[in-house]
């Protein structure tokens, strides 16, 4: 085993588990004074893995992937694409973040730590090809969630949120687990390659038990329906910075988790999980668009949004073909500013006092008072319901042509209408931030670090993201292709 | 290539546009004021530059900056004529929004000046998809039109007008996905020369018509139309009836007729039935209308059968009459919302039953709004008339029955659009403060004026409208030959009879011949 190339290639999570174990110890001997200068050594150490990500998913020599520590771990263009964007978007959300911790005086160095072992748990789940690995990183990227949800110590639902999180997430582990040992018990093999020869050869009733109750979890853990009961609970009493984090980074990870599981060990059987797919990808476009209509709080709505997204992105994977792989990249992609984007929004809504406001009232006549934040909220609204030329349509555009290309035109065709029920709800957000008159108080003012996140997402999500179409299309493209080359 | 004068066309509104949204009321209304008439201007030259007879799509751009999809540009004569309708039609909705239009005045003139980047985008874009993103963009900005500057019911209609009209258009970008999968290109040229299996078509026809049969609109899905102009402002309410309607019937002579030309022939009982039960059933509707905005709205789903109509003909007078139908009825029905909009101005009402008698204290207005009813009707010497007559006179070819009952829609139309003059202009002044109203301003008669001359142009000679599109109807007429259906009439050729009917007989000696020579 060559430790060389080994070390080399998960450089990234390296340095962020030294980076985390570090500042731990500054914490731990400074206390809060410290809180913010850990934040900056955080994002700092997430930029340097951003950085090195993307220089192995750039490098042509590793275009093809390679493997470490001996099979269980692969760096590939698929894992570093998904990595680059699990630690930008964990970059976005440390920068929102101390300002909504700071208000109520409880912000702690704990926070960054967190997020920097979730991001190491993360890199793990997208890169793992054992099912061994797998597992250490989609705990060690759990755990850190279920202390992120409750991080408002003293706030009853924020508890509620942790607890919730913890007790339906683990219960989600368990399935996945006893789903791998019957994977395990008929392939013989934990890795995923010698699962994939065995499968392709003899795939008996029990294992594909054990494929089942694999893909469930995984379900979960992307809050795709019908194990999508938690989503808006846990995101509506999570701090509205860490419902931003659960619905950009740990979903990367997740759906690309699922799509290396599905094509990789299981992609000889695509017919037997196909369906399963399928059928959640439909009832989460579904529920996910009718479950936001009758809600008032904006967290709320987001959290349907989220299950809604999943859907789409899922139809990618449905396709179980390499365009649509690269779609749901692509997607993925655009989901990730664009959420990121209107939690931002969210976070700048705030009462002159500093309270956080997060229902549809508070943001009656938005645009009279905060014109430019409305604009931007506009943006990324009609992105979120895929309305052209808004960034948002580019996404739904790959994953349906992919739809089509793969055959699915019936799939394709259900997909898009109900499409039209989620723009039901976005498009509240607009008539109550335009068309509506204004109520109450709101603060007026915003730190620049919040306008840069929601400027920089919501110019991405703008018709001049088109232009980068082109790249990302390329990269895309050459990332889910290592997926498929090792298969 | 040579000079971009289709995208410089799409870069000064939207330039405009973004300008607008950061100047004051009274700065933003004259830079969309200049936009527009630079874009006016800009449409002119395009017309003059068109090599009439020359290659179909001039004036071609083409720059591969995105994925999957490519910024190609070009006209023909169809499109030239839509966009030269859109661009004079602008300049006059800004001033028809000068004064009326007092809150938040930037925003509105950046969604306008951005409506009409992408109304000339459709009729501009050689790429199937760029055509798809251009036709979607376009319910954001009458959205939010409708939305913030409507009227009281605006929440309802906005929000009709977009789900509706979207639900229409996403199974069109499916058939999409599978025409580019299929044909392997996206450029709209090529597709319309591809030939699509006969089976595929009919699926294919089936969403694209369930956009534009919408867009249209056509009956039974027209319901949204008259919510959406009752409660837009004035100027909404004119691009919404002189372009947003076009964009269906663009869509059918572009899209369904040249690239499904089976399935089109297959379905010319349904679109002739729905067209004979619109121009019947909305005009009943219109006659019984108390608000002179929803009267005008159901007059425009009744012109547009007559227009669907004509398309689905198969024949050249068909397609020629229904682009001179939508080129007028963009005229003519914009031109009655801005009548309309002129009292609701000084009245703020819309009800039929608060004026009465303006031609007594308005006799200039009274003569404008005379002249549009009657262009409406179709009176000769006006738009109205040619197209009715050329694109019925296509019908007829097809089937006598559906021509007949068209026809009696126009004379219905005649019935509605009079007893609405009669009751809005004629009788006694019986409201006070209607009678007091002030005829109209200079702004009014440079709104008015233009149009006018527009119509009477285009009812005195269409040529001047026809000849950039006759090339391109011709080649859609050939295109369609095949499959063009069979006219219910059947004239039979038969033999000539061997003499005049008014012949004698062989009373006279001698054969009819030699009695010729003799004489």
């Amino acid at each position: 085993m060559d430790y060389a190339a080994s070390f080399y290639f998960t450089g990234a999570e390296i340095a962020l588990s030294l980076a985390g174990l570090v500042l731990l110890l500054v914490v731990a001997w400074t206390g809060e004074r410290t809180a913010r200068a850990v934040t900056i050594a955080a994002v700092a150490a997430l930029f340097g893995a951003a950085f090195w990500a993307g220089h192995l998913l750039l490098d042509q020599s590793f275009a093809l992937g390679a493997d470490a520590f001996g099979g269980l771990y692969r760096m590939d263009g698929f894992a570093n694409f998904a990595k680059l964007l699990i630690y930008l978007a964990t970059i976005a959300v440390l920068i929102v973040t101390p300002r909504f911790f700071d208000a109520r005086g409880q912000y702690r160095g704990e926070y960054p730590i967190l997020m920097l072992f979730n991001a190491v748990g993360m890199s793990m789940m997208v890169s793992a090809v054992d099912l061994m690995t797998l597992y250490i990183g989609l705990e060690l990227s759990s755990l850190s969630s279920y202390v992120l949800a409750s991080f408002l110590r003293n706030d009853m639902r924020s508890s509620e949120a942790g607890l919730k999180y913890f007790i339906l997430g683990a219960l989600a582990s368990g399935i996945i687990l006893y789903g791998m040992s019957l994977v395990y018990g008929f392939a013989g093999s934990t890795q995923y390659e010698r699962i994939r020869l065995v499968f392709a050869e003899d795939f008996p009733t029990g294992a594909l038990f054990g494929v089942v109750f694999v893909l469930a979890g995984l379900a979960f853990k992307i809050a795709a329906v019908p194990f999508h009961m938690w989503t808006p609970d846990v995101y509506e009493g999570a701090p509205t910075p860490v419902t931003a984090f659960f619905a950009s980074a740990p979903k990367v990870a997740a759906v690309a988790m699922l799509m290396r599981m599905a094509l990789d060990p299981f992609g000889s059987q695509s017919d037997a999980w196909q369906q399963i797919v399928i059928f959640a990808a439909l009832a989460s476009i579904v529920v996910g668009a009718l479950g936001a209509i009758g809600q008032n709080n904006l967290k709320r709505v987001l959290a349907y949004s989220s299950i809604n997204n999943v859907g789409f992105i899922l139809i990618g994977l449905a396709t179980a073909t390499p365009a649509g792989a690269s779609a749901t990249l692509v997607y993925l992609a655009i989901y990730v500013p664009m959420t990121i984007g209107s939690f931002t929004a969210l976070l700048m809504l705030r009462a002159p006092t500093g309270e956080p406001l997060e229902t549809f009232d508070d943001i009656r006549g938005l645009s009279t008072r905060r014109p430019v934040l409305a604009l931007c909220v506009l943006v990324l609204m009609f992105s979120l319901a895929g309305i052209p030329p808004l960034f948002g349509f580019w996404g739904k555009f790959v994953v349906f042509q992919a739809a089509v290309q793969a055959d699915l035109v019936a799939l394709a065709a259900i997909g898009i209408a109900a499409s039209v029920i989620g723009a039901f709800y976005y498009l509240k957000f607009i008539k109550v931030m335009f068309f509506d008159e204004p109520e109450g108080q709101l603060e007026t003012s915003s730190p620049v670090s919040h306008w840069a996140v929601l400027v920089i997402s919501a110019v991405l999500m703008s018709p001049l993201g088109y232009l980068l179409t082109p790249m990302l299309g390329d990269v895309a493209d050459q990332a889910a292709g290592s997926l498929f080359f090792a298969i | 290539m040579g000079f971009p004068i289709l995208s410089l066309m799409l870069l000064v509104p939207l330039v405009a546009s973004i300008a607008c949204l950061f100047l004051d009321g009274k700065t933003a209304r004259m830079v969309a004021l200049l936009a527009t008439l630079i874009d006016l201007v800009l449409g002119i030259v395009l017309w003059a530059n068109y090599d009439i007879g020359g290659a179909q799509w001039q004036f071609t751009e083409r720059a591969d900056i995105f994925a999957g999809f490519s910024y190609a540009l070009g006209i023909d004569g169809i499109a030239l004529m839509l966009i030269m309708l859109s661009v004079f039609l602008m300049p006059v909705c800004i001033l028809a929004s000068w004064d009326s239009i007092d809150r938040r005045v930037g925003e509105y003139m950046a969604a306008f000046l951005l409506m009409e980047v992408l109304m000339l985008g459709v009729f501009m874009a050689q790429d199937l998809f760029l055509f798809y993103i251009f036709f979607e963009a376009g319910l954001i900005p009458m959205y939010l039109i409708i939305g913030i500057w409507g009227g009281d019911n605006r929440i309802y209609a906005s929000y009709k007008f977009f789900l509706y009209t979207l639900l229409g258009s996403v199974l069109m970008l499916i058939a999409m996905f599978w025409m580019v999968n299929a044909a392997g290109t996206t450029d709209i040229p090529t597709l319309m020369q591809y030939d699509f299996p006969p089976q595929a078509q009919t699926w294919l026809w089936l969403a694209f018509f369930a956009s534009f049969a919408v867009k249209m609109p056509m009956w039974p899905v027209h319901t949204w139309l008259p919510d959406a102009h009752v409660q837009a402002p004035t100027a909404g309410s004119v691009i919404l009836a002189g372009v947003l309607l076009k964009l269906g019937g663009y869509g059918f002579i572009r899209f369904s007729l040249p690239m499904f030309p089976e399935a089109s022939a297959q379905f010319v009982w349904l679109v002739l039935g729905l067209s004979m039960v619109a121009v019947i059933y909305t005009s009943l509707i219109a006659l019984v209308q108390s608000d002179m905005k929803k009267l005008i709205a159901y007059s425009s789903v009744a012109h547009m059968a007559i227009v669907t109509g004509g398309l689905f003909a198969f024949n050249v007078q068909g397609l020629e009459g229904a682009m001179i139908m939508m080129l007028s009825h963009g005229l003519v029905s914009g031109a009655l919302f801005l009548c309309v909009g002129v009292i609701y101005d000084r009245l703020h009402t819309r009800e039929i039953d608060r004026y009465g008698g303006l031609a007594i204290n308005m006799p200039r207005y009274a003569l404008f709004f005379l002249f549009f009813t009657m262009a409406s009707i179709g009176l000769p010497g006006t738009s109205g008339f040619v197209a009715e007559f050329v694109s019925l006179a296509g019908v007829y070819q097809v089937s006598t029955w559906a021509t007949l009952v068209l026809t009696t829609g126009i004379i219905l139309g005649a019935a509605y659009m009079l007893y609405l003059y009669r009751r809005v202009a004629f009788g006694v002044q019986k409201n006070e403060d209607a009678a007091r109203m002030p005829d109209l301003t200079a702004r009014e008669w440079i709104m008015l004026v233009p149009i006018t001359a527009a119509v009477l142009w285009m009812g005195i000679y269409p040529e001047s409208f026809m000849a950039p599109m006759r090339q391109d109807i011709a080649a859609l007429d050939a295109r369609l030959a095949r499959s063009a259906p069979e006219g219910d009439s059947r004239p039979q050729v038969g033999t000539p009879a061997a003499h005049a009917a008014n012949f004698v007989g062989g009373d006279h000696a001698g054969s009819p011949a030699g009695e010729g020579e003799a004489h």
